[in-house]
């Protein structure tokens, strides 16, 4: 049952994913996007992370992702606008594709699929455990992060204000 | 899965469907009758007794309207919108615990759909989603006005979104659980949250206002800058859904305040009444007592919109990011550091 549902919708997110890339309306784009951190969001119910489920849905789905259609529609993206790729940026592009695809190729022929990931402990992803999992072991890494947050918050806030002095 | 709970789950879900439903168009015949009163008029007196069968006139209304879609960019973003905004609104009763479990016939039926142990996130989430309704159907109308509108609630919900979570974890900070069954239980007979934290109910409140988009932080349809708002372009049922939305979202978050702050289904003398009415009862008095704080919240809602002028953009701006944002985190340090005192001694 539970396999069942995994592969539905993990063929859902690579279906959305590829969406993303090929629509040609960004705001469309977007809106594929919000869909593929859906299906995220049910893979990680599958794996029993339920706060990681839910702060998915709230922090990507529910506000980065608004900010991301907001700014969309102001910038009112349409084909006139968009800018014309030089062919050089094509050619660098397409070698860029055909490295990646090699890479995965390689990498898919060296996984195995009869190893399965067993979780060690099958609660982890509760918020209980997660929390002494974060607090306990991991304070410092936690801290730093939090910190490394505060930082680029100040820092985004500090770039605004000096636009709003020099303007 | 046993068919038993599928069958008890879907009862109970269609009953929840129902009850918002009948809520949500009773709602509006209680605006225009709140409205009316506080303005000193009559309201709808036209339908049946005082008015009351007003609902269905509009709903008939509504349906029979003729279908009007522009030529818009998307057509299907065009009627996915509304549809999303009324999803988004029914889906977060379900994690609200109804009422204490009842006994009927020797069973014990829990009057809640799904005890997640994150259902404050869930609820914070599908908050969060609501704003989508909104967005798509302003950008798929195609028409600036919508889109003016669209960007203003993206932004509105962006800002009060955070100090309706910041307001939140003082709560949680007490409770020291997500589960919205386990935090209403803790509130038995007298305790409730709001006795503890009346800034941080007082945060919450104006947040939800904000959240569901009501006066007076109603900016997303500002008839006088913005003609309709999102749904300038909408007409017949699809009109009646952003409307019918933003009653039900109502009807919820005034769910959700009475749950988290004002004690949800308990109420003092409660045990008096459960030794006395047995299983069956006492559980459906309790229903009836949130059902009760419910309706006072939605009255509170329409007495405000009555009664509080719309705020201007930088003042909503302003009261968000400067005096709302600052009060909650001040009330977390307080909640904190009053509970380590506590547990100290």
């Amino acid at each position: 049952m539970s396999t069942q549902v995994f592969y539905f919708v993990a063929t859902l997110s690579i279906i959305f994913s590829l969406m993303v890339i090929f629509a040609k309306n960004p705001i469309h784009s977007v809106l594929y996007l919000i869909l593929t951190f859906f299906t995220f969001t049910v893979h990680y119910v599958l794996l029993n992370a339920q706060f990681l489920a839910v702060v998915n849905f709230i922090v990507y789905m529910g506000a980065i992702m608004v900010l991301f259609l907001f700014v969309l529609m102001l910038l009112n993206l349409n084909k006139d606008t968009e800018p014309s790729k030089s062919p050089l940026i094509k050619i660098v592009g397409v070698i860029a594709g055909c490295c990646l695809v090699v890479t995965l190729i390689g990498s898919l022929k060296s996984a195995s699929i009869n190893s399965p990931l067993v979780l060690k402990n099958q609660g982890l992803g509760l918020v209980e455990n997660l929390g002494k999992e974060l607090f306990g072991p991991f304070l410092l890494p936690f801290e730093l992060s939090s910190l490394l947050l505060l930082a680029a918050m100040v820092g985004a806030v500090l770039l605004s204000k000096r636009d709003e002095v020099e303007a | 899965m046993d068919s038993a709970f599928v069958i008890e789950k879907f009862i109970l879900v269609a009953v929840i469907f129902g009850i918002s439903l009948v809520i949500a168009m009773y709602s509006t015949y209680a605006e225009r009758k709140v409205a009316a009163y506080l303005q000193d008029r009559l309201g709808p007196d036209r339908a049946g007794p005082f008015g009351i069968l007003q609902p269905l006139a509009d709903g008939v209304k509504m349906f029979m309207k003729e279908e009007i879609i522009p030529t818009t960019s998307n057509r299907f973003l065009f009627v996915a919108g509304p549809g999303l905004a009324l999803l988004c609104a029914c889906i977060g009763t379900a994690v609200i615990p109804w009422g204490s479990p009842i006994e009927i016939g020797g069973k014990t039926i829990p009057l809640q759909v799904s005890d997640i142990n994150v259902g404050v996130l869930y609820i914070f989430g599908v908050v969060s989603l609501g704003v989508y309704g909104v967005m798509i159907g302003g950008w798929a109308s195609n028409n600036k006005y919508s889109l003016l509108s669209a960007i203003r609630a993206a932004s509105q919900n962006i800002s009060y979104e955070i100090a309706m979570g910041l307001s939140i974890i003082a709560l949680l900070l007490m409770t020291n659980t997500l589960s919205l069954k386990e935090i209403v239980d803790q509130q038995h007979g007298w305790r409730w949250n709001v006795l503890y934290q009346p800034l941080g109910f007082l945060i919450f409140m104006v947040c939800s206002f904000a959240e569901t988009n009501r006066a007076p932080f109603d900016l997303p349809e500002c008839e006088t800058e913005l003609i309709g708002g999102y749904h300038t372009e909408y007409s017949s049922m699809k009109l009646g859904f952003y409307l019918f939305a933003e009653y039900i979202n109502m009807f919820v978050s005034s769910a959700v305040m009475a749950a988290l702050y004002w004690g949800g289904y308990n109420y003092p003398g409660m045990d008096y009444v459960a030794a006395h009415l047995g299983p069956t009862w006492a559980p459906l008095i309790g229903t009836g007592v949130f059902f009760l704080k419910i309706v006072l919240f939605i009255f509170f809602f329409m007495w405000v919109r009555w009664t509080i002028p719309r705020f201007r953009y930088d003042q909503l701006m302003n009261l968000g990011w400067k005096g709302l944002i600052p009060l909650a985190i001040a009330n977390i340090i307080i909640t904190g550091v009053v509970i380590a005192i506590i547990e100290k001694f």
